[in-house]
């Protein structure tokens, strides 16, 4: 839709008939919104949650738990809210005090630096703005990114809002004897990635652990990934939202960390997922101060601020982790254990009925082929869609249980090739499972 | 770049086997550059004078957040909201169902139609957000933006970063009387607001009541600007975060509300102005479907939702106050009256110091004019305005804190402004008391 440039008012009057019916219709005749939204009005989040609502299916999809945070991070909050005038109104704009600080501590103990709090910081709202504001401080029209798929949907989207074009390159199950029937088998090909280079790529975006494959990258992996970013001078944009969800021994391991990493690495983190508490939206982006302050300026003319209160109860649960760090009193110890058992559990039940689940090594999610399922999908509209997105919505209308179809996590370009798929999230109440596992099993059995 | 960095790259892959690291260095500084949407964006006034007042024992009548306490009700909305389990979790992400559905019932009460709450409302992180929503998800290159001065400053920096030209108009001061001013006397002047509309003017932001001067927009005026808007076929984005602090004799009027303007209107709430809780940020965009899902986008994009519980005790606290509009125990009204108070003791002070205040009909903000004082600041070497220079030195010597009136202006009308500095009188009455302490004894030093 062009806009008309209203030149002189003679103009218009000669056309009254059709200027009064756009009026009615919209009020306005020119184009309204600006074409930087273009190709990012579609999200999956907005289309299944209001499918799984509207259905009351039973929610193993969207990924945030349905069981209580721990009460220690409750009470932190109200003790926030309850603690003085000055929790209630603005705090400093690129991050509360008391939490740049703490996490400042926090990570300079792990990735084994002095971290500014003041300089290599800012706090966002959630991961996700964390996100944001990276693609829209770093990358400019025609910059290419490098995405590592299956990813976490809105990587896509940022990078074509910044006028940034995503280049992907996938993780493929290496060839071995046997399915790939866990994450550990996806892997980067060394070539794929070098062959993606060009003069405009800015940045690459990784995600460990992954979503939705729940991949932990190994510190080989990731030296390959470093190797390329020191040779061709590129920036690491690392998703670290689920850093603490690793099983069967498997180790996080910071990018940053990496020798020649840290100043060119963004990290991101959350609260959310850190402390079960994904409404809380209080995330960080963490980096070299010479880049940490673009991201500051994106978000001083954006949002400015974050909620105080909801800053200063994360600064006190990560001030206890600090404190119990590696102790069987770390929250960042017992989540992980209590979820281990929850992905076993959901794995067993899926092979149970004859599906292939993909083991994560870490993270809240696992996905399964679903190729042996035999479904009469008589749904006209959803005809046109992936396969996968057919079987998720005959699953929330038909069987009352909500996943989310994998193919959402690839390009456009690549969805039609990775049907089969799709992404259960088992970071809820057993009786949740239990509710799925008897969905599961009561409809293979009919079968 | 493109054909430099292409060049480094070949120049790289050829002497890696000789380390060239020299080739390494200068393309750090190419690849970390910024992307060009923020050049020149990095300033920020709360930035330098939140720093300079940080000082406790310098008076604080800078920022605009309160020192009063929010209502209690608020605060124990909040308490019960985090101890509910599954409101620690994501709610719906262009807005809490319960919040949505009680800001469509407080404004459909009080613009007297329907408002849907999930195809005409946006809850976004404070007015801040609402306004970045709005520009990023209506304005682009090429389009002017017009910008009433003095305005709240994060406008143009928002209008530049979505790449549009921002197109200045000040009110200017019109009476008769050398004191005894209000906000009520600064007008834009008709011919001159028409002059600056044009086919590329994709919208006008307003913000009544204004921050600095307080002035609330009438009826007329607003009319004034909604005929320019539909003639040219202008967005207008309204900033109404004052909506509820006007005092006596004055009515905040919704330029959404007059005929014609609902489809082209984006009208911009907070909470944190409403109940005094800045450091919640949340606000909210309100409008016609097809403007608000633009909006949509741009959240679902940038952060995709706002924090759950202070969505949860916000819509508590609105839908208290909401059975309570037109008693005199509506937050909405009774804070107006408590300010009213205030407005009056600071002008007061203001006076007895020798500078000349401007009653503001609406807001917590009050700009006073200097001229009076005769302070010289010429020895003082920088490049900035005479109000920038006045503040650091009243902060310095006589620890009271404010804000130059000049960062609210473009470059062409500082010397209009550059005499007015602005007080914020939101704030305890202990704190009036220090400030008047300081403002008697101004002559004294």
């Amino acid at each position: 839709m062009l806009r008309r440039p209203v030149r002189n008012w003679a103009s218009i009057w000669k056309r009254p008939v059709r200027l009064i019916n756009c009026q009615k219709k919209t009020g306005m005749a020119r184009q309204l919104h600006a074409r930087r939204l273009e190709g990012v009005d579609k999200n999956i989040w907005v289309e299944f949650t209001q499918l799984t609502a509207d259905y009351k299916a039973v929610n193993v999809g969207q990924g945030f738990p349905d069981f209580s945070p721990p009460s220690f991070i409750q009470e932190a909050f109200c003790s926030a809210i309850t603690g003085g005038a000055s929790m209630h109104q603005y705090t400093r704009g690129f991050g509360h005090p008391a939490l740049v600080k703490i996490l400042a501590k926090f990570f300079g103990r792990i990735v084994g630096r002095d971290i500014d709090p003041m300089e290599d910081f800012q706090i966002t709202v959630g991961a996700y703005q964390a996100l944001f504001c990276t693609f829209q401080a770093l990358i400019d029209e025609g910059d290419e990114v490098i995405i590592v798929e299956p990813f976490f949907d809105c990587y896509q989207p940022m990078v074509k809002m910044a006028g940034g074009t995503p280049v992907y390159i996938p993780l493929k199950p290496r060839k071995s004897t046997g399915p790939a029937l866990s994450s550990a088998d996806w892997v980067l090909s060394p070539e794929e990635l070098a062959s993606n280079l060009n003069p405009r790529t800015k940045a690459i975006v990784i995600n460990t652990p992954n979503n939705p494959l729940g991949k932990v990258y190994q510190r080989d992996e990731l030296q390959m990934i470093a190797d390329f970013c020191i040779k061709h001078d590129i920036i690491c944009i690392s998703d670290e939202v689920y850093e603490w969800l690793t099983y069967d021994g498997a180790q996080h391991i910071k990018i940053a960390s990496l020798p020649g990493m840290w100043e060119r690495t963004v990290t991101i983190g959350s609260a959310g997922k850190s402390f079960s508490a994904t409404g809380w939206k209080v995330g960080w982006a963490m980096g070299p101060g010479n880049i940490i302050k673009h991201l500051k300026t994106i978000h001083q003319n954006s949002v400015y601020h974050c909620a105080t209160a909801a800053q200063e109860a994360v600064a006190m649960g990560f001030q206890r982790e600090y404190d119990t760090f590696g102790t069987e009193d770390s929250y960042f110890k017992q989540l992980p254990a209590q979820l281990h058992k929850k992905r076993l559990r959901l794995a067993e039940c899926l092979r149970s009925v004859g599906l292939e689940p993909v083991m994560p090594q870490g993270g809240y999610f696992m996905i399964t082929d679903i190729s042996s399922l035999q479904v009469d999908l008589n749904d006209p509209s959803t005809k046109d869609e992936p396969y996968d997105f057919r079987i998720v919505k005959w699953l929330i209308k038909e069987k009352g249980l909500a996943t989310i179809p994998v193919s959402g996590f690839y390009s456009p370009e690549h969805r039609g090739n990775v049907q089969n798929y799709i992404r259960f999230c088992f970071v809820k109440e057993d009786s949740t499972l239990k509710a799925a596992e008897d969905i599961i099993r009561q409809w293979s059995v009919k079968k | 770049r493109n054909s430099g960095q292409h060049l480094l790259c070949k120049l790289t892959a050829a002497a890696s086997s000789y380390k060239v690291l020299f080739v390494f260095t200068s393309m750090a500084s190419v690849t970390h550059k910024n992307a060009k949407r923020i050049e020149g964006l990095d300033k920020n006034v709360w930035i330098t004078f939140t720093s300079v007042a940080a000082d406790p024992t310098i008076v604080n009548l800078g920022q605009g957040y309160p020192d009063i306490p929010p209502p209690s009700y608020v605060k124990e909305g909040l308490v019960q909201a985090v101890m509910v389990d599954r409101l620690n979790q994501y709610t719906r992400g262009f807005g809490h169902p319960t919040l949505v559905k009680a800001l469509s019932q407080v404004y459909g009460k009080v613009c007297g139609r329907q408002i849907d709450p999930f195809k005409e409302i946006l809850v976004t992180v404070g007015g801040y957000g609402s306004l970045f929503c709005s520009i990023q998800g209506l304005i682009e290159e090429g389009d002017e933006v017009i910008i009433i001065e003095p305005f709240f400053d994060c406008y143009v920096p928002m209008v530049k970063m979505a790449g549009a030209k921002p197109v200045f108009i000040p009110l200017r001061l019109k009476s008769d009387r050398k004191t005894d001013i209000s906000s009520a006397d600064w007008f834009l002047d008709q011919d001159e607001l028409a002059s600056k509309f044009n086919s590329k003017t994709k919208a006008i932001i307003i913000n009544t009541p204004n921050n600095p001067i307080g002035k609330v927009f009438t009826r007329n005026e607003l009319q004034a600007i909604a005929d320019l808007c539909i003639k040219h076929d202008t967005l207008c984005l309204s900033d109404e975060v004052y909506e509820w602090l006007t005092y006596k004799g004055h009515d905040h009027v919704k330029i959404a509300t007059l005929p014609g303007m609902w489809d082209r209107t984006i009208t911009v709430g907070s909470a944190g102005k409403t109940f005094s809780v800045t450091g919640w940020k949340l606000g909210w965009s309100i409008g016609p479907e097809h403007l608000v899902k633009h909006l949509q986008t741009v959240m679902q994009n940038s952060l995709y939702a706002c924090p759950t519980p202070l969505q949860e005790a916000v819509a508590q606290g609105l839908l208290r106050d909401y059975e309570l509009m037109g008693q005199p125990d509506c937050y909405f009204s009774s804070l107006a009256e408590e300010l009213q108070g205030k407005r009056d003791r600071i002008a007061t002070i203001l006076k007895q110091a020798g500078m000349n205040p401007v009653i503001p009909e609406g807001g917590y903000f009050m700009i006073a004019d200097v001229t009076a004082l005769n302070q010289h600041l010429s020895h003082v070497e920088d490049d900035e305005p005479y109000d920038y220079k006045f503040i650091k030195w009243m902060t310095k010597e006589k620890k009271l804190a404010a804000i130059p009136v000049t960062a609210f202006c473009g470059e062409e009308s500082i010397k209009h402004f550059e005499k007015y500095i602005r007080f914020c009188f939101i704030k305890q009455d202990s704190t009036l008391d220090a400030a008047e302490a300081i403002l008697k004894n101004w002559n004294k030093a």
